[in-house]
Formats: structure tokens, C-alpha cells, sequence
């Protein structure tokens, strides 16, 4: 080997350890909670931005937004917030490096909003063991509110999936007591929490369900499991799935002319998939399709006409991302949970610890978030981390959501599970 | 047994997405001997062009038309940007390149027109059909008779006319074929433009179905990679028939064999298909020829 | 191929300093990254022996990697054996899988070895996911952070720094000492001239398997040492990404040499870091056009070009080395050629 090879190696070597090195020194430690200073609050997260999940990517954004929002209006009790959010491409290695990084490096107060069951349970134990609050986990499965004693610091948001399935079971059991229930479920941790719901809320009538199909996020159509469903004999269709197969789904049992009373879970029922699956169905692959609402859905424009939520909703979209599709539900989410998240700021006052965050986040009633749907609170207490439990199911009639009944509080079937 | 036909005839449509994707792969194949790992992203791609066509008011069937045009001088500007810097590196260099380019087109995408998943209009009626109580759509009858087609096209131009002869002649033997005057980089350029544009029918073919958005050719891709292996990595045919029996045996593996489910029938079909290659190294219709190693 | 001369070790010495110093200046949060660089390190240098060495392109080296991380995670969770029992029993496992899967991949060559490595990819976590009462299904397995033995004055992050490192260099000298003699002359006479090579009484059926094997090994050592800083395996950790990231990582650093595994280690964990600091809102686009660029201008990588580089510079006629790679004209050619 000669001279100039050894040289060059050498060189990369230096030079790429120098790159990664470049801009990092040990900050020193303070006393009081890192990432809070007389002006200032600091929060990391993280989002797929790349990668097959990048659709979700758009949380983060919205929740960027209502930031910025909040910090031209003067910031929280004085502090503005600033968000650092990155890439982890639904990757749970890459996830707990960033979470690393953000808590070693950038001294975040608080991960806010990181995205995915398997992230969010990959940097879990981190951060419980430094005691860095992981508030408001952007995903339904129940062990976020169920295992609160091992893990103190983590807590969810949004109602959990086997709630709501439980609510779908309630209905059925109440207006189809004679029904023959065939499901198509995503074969992960999201669809099973459907189903242990569903299970629970039809109690001693498990024997309803005449056929489970499952599909992998792999397969490019579920052509096959609906056929499968519609020869079960079933006349109740329940769809467990992320929206692309959820349309799908829709679409083929009215191409192949099947005809059952519908049931879609709520992350799939957005106006958007909803106008998607009309479009390439017919009108009769979507009408009378039942769901539930827990927040305003920005596509449904006639009904929030006049709503002054959705009124400032319009406008952080239009101010902090113009070029963004505003009918997109996952903006609205975002800027939902970033309320939530400031409110508890607040709440938490001048002297801003870690640990009053989180008795904040953990003894919370908050009944005015203007992105709720009209009534639902967002309740904590300590011993109770399922921040939203209240749901309204609706139906599809021709354009938009229809609610139907009343504003349902699932609380009792979130309990029974214990 | 309607059950079993019901099986089936979902999994010819179904088998017809992997074919019209397939077909792409194996003429990047035959031009220059590797799988261009962004021939699903750079479908995507030249799909929300359609689809960006039929929202300022062009007919579906001129939308196609158009892009299919600009898929090929697309693929033709790629090929003379992008890989013809490399052309002379080695194979794996090459991929690298198709694998950057499968990566930056797809965020290049949801940079442009978002992750939110659009429904794509079909080129074709969308009433159900019925025939002896298995159900299916004219989409479904589409998509296999488009591929068809355009299987046929692609045989008569590579066996008809003198382009398409001299173009098998610069991927076969390069050396020789400079002697006689073709111009082989420019067929390779062709070829890119050929497969860029056939999968950008199959782009279209397949939106209706799996539905517009950025990573909708991403499971595509892997199963049409496996219908073009298993049909001989070199043969249109054999891309179209891997297609449509990966298709059918999926739905069957899923549906009938307990054991497997819906949960690993990706994973047997392509058990399957790695024993059928151990019994026929070159796929069903390829030819061996004398192994490179 | 030269002996080791007094070069090499100067190199490998100032390679081993600053690997050692490193903890010291960093921040801690690198420390925990470089914990993956060296993982990724040792998978990729399996692939350039079983790639750039003997032409065997592997799409699925992330299943080995799935396998040694998995092999590591269930024995720490149900049996509570500790990690460094876990690690060797993974290299063990994974290299039986790889000898297994060697012996399939003597019957497949190019683009069908690619299909068959790449299905194992794609399959992994389908079987992850399948066999729940082993690997803990979708909700996948939470391990124990690691401790430093008491006595030893670091903490638990730098310690594993240490171990990955030192797994690294032991790996590496093996590899090296492996492939200098006979073993490396068939592995590259098979490449690039099968026949030659069995009419010279090359058995190709022994050294290919061979080199799957000991590829496999290496990803197998790598997985575990990718799911222990993690402390969590799912299956969503080893999607066929990860695969696609190694071949990645091998390319781009330089697929023949072995400087180019601890290269392509550094850049496929940091460029996609890089690529959102440039543009946030599309950091794939920044990645991709990076690796189309790095592959236009440094086709045999970025240690390949850097040598390059450095030979034009001198004006010195380019000696082929073992770390300088011919780029093949043939369009034939699976692999990188290299002379000796």
C-alpha cells in the first residue's frame, strides 16, 4: 500500500469525524430544568418526514404553525416556544437517537408529539429514566394511558382505538342486534387494538363475527379480503384500516356489489378519503357510512361555516403555511394538540418545572379547544391518562358527516379494560 | 368454488398492476442489464402529471396521451443527465444512481402535491360488472387488456421495425453495434423513454386502484420485481405472465392456505418463486445464457 | 495483496487514537450515535467482502442484521442472558442463516440473487410480526439499558461505545487476516473469473458459501449492536430499508476496500441528519440527489475517488492497490472489478 493511499484514508477519516463533530460542546448544567429561560421554552419532537408514513409528516407542520402563531402573539406567560422537530422516518432507532440528541444536545424541556406507537414506545424508557415528560404521544393505542405507573412521564392525546371500537360494538349491538360482522384490519398494533376494542364491546356476542381479514401495509390492494368478507355471509363491514386501504376498501365492496352497513374507524374518515372513495366508487361505496368525530374536520366547510375555530384555523394556515392544503386533517390535528400543549404551559404558570408539566398535563379539564368537535374535553386525572374520550358517531349523507345521537363518553369502556 | 373463481379473478386484476409495472423493469433490464429501482417512483411521478392534466380540464383519455409524451422525453432527458455519467461505472454504481433517484422522486413529490392520498380518475366505466355471480369492474378488464396491448406494441417494435432492432443490437453487443453506425448511447436513452413511458401507463392503469399518492408504487414495485424475475428478468412475456400468476397465487396462498394467511403470503409467493428460480435459474421464459458472474 | 507494512499500521493506529479520544471531545448524544456508525460499520464491511470482493450482491443483509438484533433482544427479555453472551450466539446464528442462505445463492447470480436477497428482506418483518410468542409480534421487546461493570469508570453510553468499537477492530482483523492469504485470492478469482478460477482448482462452492457466511456473521454482530443502544427491537426497526441502506452505505463509501465500511458507516448515519438541516420540509430529496451526485463524480465511492484524487494529484502513475477499483466498461460485470 502506498504513501498517498494511507494519506487519504486518514483524511476522510478526520474529516468526516470533524463534520460530525463540527458545532457541538458541552453545554454546561444548570440547576433549574433544562430548556427553559426567562425567555424562552424549548420542545422537541419528531415526525416521519420521509418515508412511506411522510402523510403524517403534516402533524408537525401544523403544530409548527400554531406555534409560531402563538409566539408573534407575545408567547406563553412571556416565553416563546421554540419547536425542534426532525425527521425519524418511522424508524425507532432513529427516533431514539434524535430523542438522544434532542435531550443531551439541544436540552429540550419536553418531547411534545412524536408520532407512531413503535417510536414512541422505542424512547419510552429513555425518557422516563431522565425524567423528561413525553406529553401527548401521537398515537391511540391504550398502553399510553394504561401504563402510566411503570412510565410516569408519558401520556397520550387522542381517543384510544380500542375505545372507539368498543363504541362501534355498542352501536351495532344497539341497531343491528342480529347482524352477521366481517372486519378488515391492518395486521400491526393498530389494528389489533381495533379488534381487543371491538371484542370487549361485544362482550358474550363475540359470536357475531362471522370472518377477520387481515392485510399488510405492503399489499397494494385488498381486492382479495374483500371478496373473502363479502363470501363470509357478513352484513356488517367493519374497516380497521389507515385511509389508502380504507378507501379501498370501500371502493371494492361497491364493485363488487356488496352491500353492507359500514363501519370506518375515525383516522380513515376524513373528508378528504371520504370525497377520494365517492369519486371512484359512486356515490353508493360511501353513503350511510358510520363513524365518529372527536375533532372539526376542515373539509367540512358548510357546517363550520360560521365556527370561530375553524375561522383562526383558516387563518395560522393562511399566515404560516400558504401553500398548504388546509383541508387536510392532519394540520388540524397538529394545531389541536399544540393547543393542548400550550394550554398546560400556561396552566403551569412563571415557574415552569418539568414535574409541575406533568401534574399539569395529568390533572387537566380543558373544555375550549376551539378544534374540538362542540363538547368534547380533554380530562386527565392521575390515576386516568386518556386525555379524549369523548366521541359522537356519524354518518355519511351524500357531502359531509352527519352526527348522529349524542356526544358519547367512552370513559366507562376505557375503564373496563383495567 | 364461485368463491374460488371470485379468488381468482380478483387476482388476475390484481396480478395485471404487478405486469404493467414489470413490463418497465425488463426493458431498463434489456437495455442496460440492472433493475432500475425508480421505475414505481418515476410512474408515480408522471401519474400526478396526469392527474395535475385533468384538473385544469383535459379529458382522462388526452391526459394519458400527454403524459405518456412527456413520460418518454423525460426518461430520455433523465438517461442523458443522470445516467450517462455513470453509464461506464459498474452495475452496482448504477443502482445506487436508480436508488438516489427512486428517493429524491418520491420527496420530490409530496414536496409538490402532499402526502394526502387523491383519487385518481379511471379511464374507464366504473359500474360493476357480473358474470355468473363473480363480481369484477371493467378497471379490472382494463388494466389487463391495456397491458396486453401494450405487450404486444412493444414485441412488434422490438422485432418489426429497425429502431427497435437496433436498440436489442446496442444492448446486446455494444462493440459491434458502434461499428455498424448505431448510435448506442442514444438507444439507451430510447430505451429509458420507452420504459419510462410504459410505466407511466402502468402509472395510470394503477392509480384508480391503490389510489394517488407518493408512495403508491412502493409495494408495486417489490412485487412487480418479483413477477419480472420470475417470469425471466429479459422477456416481456414473461413479465406479463410473472404478473398475473404472482397475482393469483397471492390471493390463493392467502385465502386457502391457514398456515400462511394474508399475514406471509408476500413471504411464500416469494418462497415460491426463489425455489422456481433454483429449478429454472432464468425464470420461466428467460433464456440461459452464459452466467456472468 | 501487500503485507502489512508500516503504512497500514500508522493508519490504523491514528484510525484507532481517534476512535478512542472521540468520547472525550464529543458530546454525548454523538457518542450514542457513533454506537450505530460502528454497527452499520461492521454490516457494511460483510457486504463489501460478500459484494466487492466476490460479486454476491445481497439486497437483504438487513435480515441478518434482523436476526442477530432479534437473537441478542429475545435471549436479554425472556432468559435475561446478558449482551455479551447475546452478541457471539447472534453472529452464530446469523452465520448458520447466512451459510443456509449461501447455499440457495449459489444456484442464483445477479439480478436473481438480488430478487432472492431482497425477498428475505422484504419477508423479515412479515416473520417478525408472525411469530409473536418468540419475538413479542408488532409491539416488538424493550431491553435494559447497558451499564458499564462496576469498576470502570464510564458511563453506560460510552461503554458501549467502547465495546461496539472494539467488536469493530476485532472484526476488521479477522476480516483482514481472512481474506489476505488464499481465501481473498479465490474470493476475487471467482468474481472475476469464475471459469479461470475452477480450472484452477478454486472450489466455488466452498468460498462462496464461505463468504456468505462470514458477510452474514458480520451483519449478525451488527444487529445486535444496533438493538442494544436502541433498547428495542420491532419490526419496523428492520424494514427493507435498512438493507437498501446498507448496499447504500458499501457503494458510496467504497465497495473495495475496507476503508470504505467505516466511510459508508459515517455516511449513511449522518448524511440523512445532514439532509434535513439543508431542507426540512424534503430531506429525501436531499438525500437522493446526494447519492446521484456522489456516485456521478466518485463512481468507485467516496473512498475510491478520494484515492483517485490523490494520484492525479501527485502526478503519479495510478498503481493499482487493493483499494483502487477499475470501474468495467462491460455492462456485464456484476460488481466492481479490481485488479491486484
Amino acid at each position: 500500500m502506498t504513501s498517498p493511499v494511507r494519506k487519504a484514508a486518514i483524511g476522510i477519516f478526520a474529516a468526516a469525524f470533524a463534520l460530525a463533530a463540527t458545532g457541538s460542546t458541552i453545554a454546561p448544567v444548570s440547576a433549574a430544568d433544562p430548556g427553559v429561560t426567562d425567555t424562552e421554552i424549548v420542545l422537541g419532537g419528531s415526525h416521519p418526514y420521509s418515508g412511506p408514513a411522510s402523510g403524517y409528516g403534516n402533524i408537525g407542520k401544523g403544530i409548527g404553525a400554531y406555534f409560531s402563531y402563538v409566539n408573534d402573539k407575545g408567547g406563553v406567560n412571556g416565553r416563546k416556544i421554540k419547536y425542534i422537530d426532525k425527521d425519524d422516518g418511522y424508524s425507532p432507532p432513529q427516533a431514539v437517537q434524535l430523542v438522544h440528541q434532542m435531550v443531551e444536545q439541544d436540552k429540550v424541556f419536553a418531547i411534545f408529539d412524536t408520532l407512531g406507537t413503535a417510536v414512541n414506545t422505542a424512547i419510552r424508557p429513555y425518557l422516563n429514566q431522565n425524567g423528561v415528560p413525553q406529553l401527548f404521544v401521537a398515537t391511540g393505542a391504550s398502553t399510553w394511558g394504561h401504563d402510566y405507573q411503570k412510565f410516569p412521564w408519558t401520556i397520550g392525546w387522542q381517543p384510544d382505538y380500542q375505545a372507539e371500537a368498543a363504541l362501534y360494538a355498542h352501536d351495532i349491538l344497539l341497531n343491528h342486534p342480529k347482524a352477521k360482522i366481517g372486519v378488515l384490519y391492518q395486521n400491526d398494533d393498530y389494528g389489533e387494538d381495533y379488534n381487543v376494542g371491538l371484542k370487549r364491546g361485544l362482550g358474550k356476542h363475540q359470536d357475531m363475527i362471522v370472518k377477520m381479514a387481515s392485510y399488510e401495509t405492503t399489499d397494494p390492494s385488498v381486492g382479495s379480503q374483500i371478496s373473502t368478507l363479502k363470501a363470509s355471509g357478513a352484513d356488517v363491514f367493519l374497516i380497521f384500516a389507515t385511509p389508502k386501504f380504507a378507501i379501498q376498501a370501500m371502493v371494492i365492496t361497491a364493485q363488487q356489489s356488496w352491500h353492507p352497513t359500514i363501519y370506518l374507524n375515525n383516522v380513515s374518515g376524513a373528508v378528504p378519503f371520504m370525497n377520494a372513495a365517492a369519486k371512484a366508487g359512486g356515490l353508493s361505496a360511501v353513503n350511510g357510512v358510520i363513524s365518529t368525530i372527536y375533532l372539526k374536520d376542515p373539509a367540512n366547510h358548510a357546517r363550520y361555516a360560521g365556527d370561530a375555530g375553524m375561522k383562526l384555523y383558516n387563518e395560522i394556515m393562511t399566515k404560516y403555511l400558504p401553500s398548504a392544503d388546509k383541508d387536510d386533517g392532519n394540520y388540524l390535528y397538529g394545531v389541536s394538540i399544540a393547543y393542548t400543549m400550550c394550554d398546560v404551559l400556561k396552566r403551569a404558570g412563571k415557574d415552569l418545572t418539568r414535574k409541575k408539566v406533568m401534574d399539569i398535563a395529568t390533572n387537566l379539564v380543558e373544555k375550549d379547544n376551539p378544534w374540538a368537535y362542540p363538547g368534547v374535553m380533554i380530562r386527565t386525572s392521575p390515576t386516568f391518562r386518556y386525555p379524549i374520550t369523548q366521541m359522537i358517531t356519524a354518518k355519511w349523507l351524500t357531502t359531509g358527516w352527519s352526527p348522529t345521537g349524542l356526544l358519547v363518553d367512552t370513559r366507562a369502556m376505557t375503564m373496563a379494560e383495567k | 368454488m364461485h368463491d374460488l373463481a371470485q379468488q381468482i379473478v380478483s387476482g388476475l386484476a390484481q396480478g395485471s398492476i404487478f405486469a404493467s409495472l414489470a413490463l418497465a423493469l425488463v426493458l431498463i433490464y434489456r437495455a442496460m442489464g440492472i433493475i432500475n429501482f425508480a421505475q414505481g417512483e418515476l410512474a408515480m411521478f408522471t401519474t400526478y402529471i396526469a392527474w395535475q392534466l385533468t384538473q385544469m380540464g383535459l379529458p382522462i383519455w388526452l391526459a394519458f396521451a400527454a403524459t405518456v409524451v412527456v413520460a418518454f422525453a423525460g426518461g430520455v432527458a433523465l438517461e442523458r443527465i443522470v445516467i450517462r455519467p455513470v453509464e461506464r461505472a459498474n452495475q452496482l454504481t448504477i443502482v445506487i444512481v436508480t436508488l438516489g433517484l427512486f428517493i429524491s422522486i418520491n420527496g420530490l413529490a409530496g414536496w409538490f402535491w402532499g402526502y394526502i392520498v387523491k383519487a385518481f380518475p379511471t379511464p374507464f366505466p366504473t359500474t360493476p360488472l357480473q358474470i355468473g355471480g363473480v363480481a369484477f369492474s371493467a378497471q379490472d378488464v382494463g388494466v389487463i387488456v391495456v397491458s396486453v396491448v401494450t405487450l404486444g406494441l412493444i414485441s412488434l417494435f422490438f422485432q418489426k421495425t429497425k429502431l427497435g432492432l437496433a436498440m436489442r443490437a446496442a444492448a446486446l453487443y455494444p462493440e459491434q453495434s458502434r461499428v455498424l453506425g448505431i448510435r448506442v448511447g442514444w438507444m439507451l436513452a430510447l430505451g429509458w423513454g420507452l420504459a419510462s413511458a410504459v410505466g407511466a401507463i402502468s402509472g395510470i392503469m394503477i392509480a384508480p386502484v391503490v389510489f394517488l399518492d407518493p408512495n403508491m408504487m412502493q409495494s408495486v414495485l417489490v412485487y412487480a420485481f418479483a413477477a419480472a424475475v420470475l417470469g425471466g428478468i429479459e422477456s416481456p412475456l414473461g413479465a406479463v405472465v410473472g404478473g398475473l400468476v404472482l397475482g393469483v397465487v397471492i390471493n390463493l396462498l392467502g385465502t386457502y392456505v391457514d398456515a400462511i394467511g394474508n399475514e406471509l403470503r408476500l413471504a411464500a409467493a416469494l418462497a415460491i418463486i426463489v425455489v422456481v428460480l433454483l429449478v429454472r435459474p432464468a425464470g420461466l421464459f428467460g433464456r440461459v445464457t452464459v452466467q456472468r458472474v | 495483496m501487500p503485507r502489512p507494512n508500516a503504512g497500514l499500521l500508522t493508519r490504523v493506529a491514528i484510525a484507532v487514537a481517534v476512535i478512542a479520544i472521540l468520547p472525550w471531545v464529543v458530546p454525548s448524544f454523538l457518542v450514542f450515535d457513533l454506537i450505530y456508525v460502528a454497527a452499520y460499520t461492521i454490516a457494511i464491511l460483510g457486504l463489501i467482502i460478500l459484494t466487492g470482493m466476490n460479486g454476491q450482491i445481497s439486497l437483504g443483509h438487513g435480515a441478518f442484521m434482523a436476526l442477530g438484533g432479534y437473537v441478542v433482544a429475545v435471549l436479554a427479555h425472556s432468559a435475561g442472558w446478558p449482551y455479551w453472551i447475546g452478541v457471539p450466539l447472534a453472529a452464530i446464528a446469523s452465520g448458520v442463516a447466512g451459510l443456509l442462505i449461501g447455499l440457495v445463492a449459489l444456484r442464483l447470480a445477479g439480478v436473481y440473487l438480488a430478487l432472492a436477497t431482497f425477498s428475505l428482506a422484504v419477508a423479515t418483518p412479515s416473520f417478525l410480526k408472525h411469530y409473536k410468542s418468540i419475538t413479542g409480534g408488532f409491539d416488538g421487546m424493550s431491553l435494559q439499558p447497558v451499564q458499564a461493570p462496576a469498576g470502570v469508570p464510564l458511563g453506560g453510553q460510552q461503554w458501549l461505545y467502547y465495546v461496539a468499537w472494539a467488536v469493530a477492530g476485532v472484526v476488521f482483523l479477522l476480516s483482514a487476516l481472512l481474506v489476505r492469504g488464499q481465501f481473498g485470492r479465490a474470493l476475487r478469482a471467482l468474481r472475476d473469473n469464475p471459469i479461470a478460477a475452477v480450472s484452477f482448482g478454486v472450489n466455488p462452492y466452498f468460498y462462496k458459501t464461505a463468504a456468505f457466511g462470514w458477510s452474514a456473521v458480520l451483519a449478525g454482530i451488527a444487529g445486535g449492536f444496533y438493538a442494544i443502544p436502541t433498547a428495542y427491537v420491532s419490526p419496523d426497526t428492520f424494514t427493507f430499508a435498512l438493507s437498501i441502506t446498507l448496499l447504500i452505505g458499501a457503494v458510496l463509501g467504497g465497495i473495495s476496500t475496507f476503508w470504505g465500511a467505516l466511510v459508508g458507516g459515517i455516511v449513511v448515519e449522518f448524511l440523512p441528519l445532514v439532509a434535513q438541516q439543508i431542507n426540512a420540509a424534503a430531506p429525501g430529496v436531499v438525500y437522493g440527489v446526494a447519492l446521484i451526485l456522489v456516485m456521478m463524480f466518485l463512481p468507485d465511492g467516496i473512498v475510491g475517488g478520494l484515492l483517485r484524487l490523490t494520484y492525479r494529484f501527485r502526478r503519479a502513475p495510478p498503481q493499482p492497490a487493493l483499494e483502487s477499483s477499475t470501474p468495467s466498461a462491460a455492462p456485464v460485470t456484476v460488481g466492481p472489478q479490481s485488479r491486484e
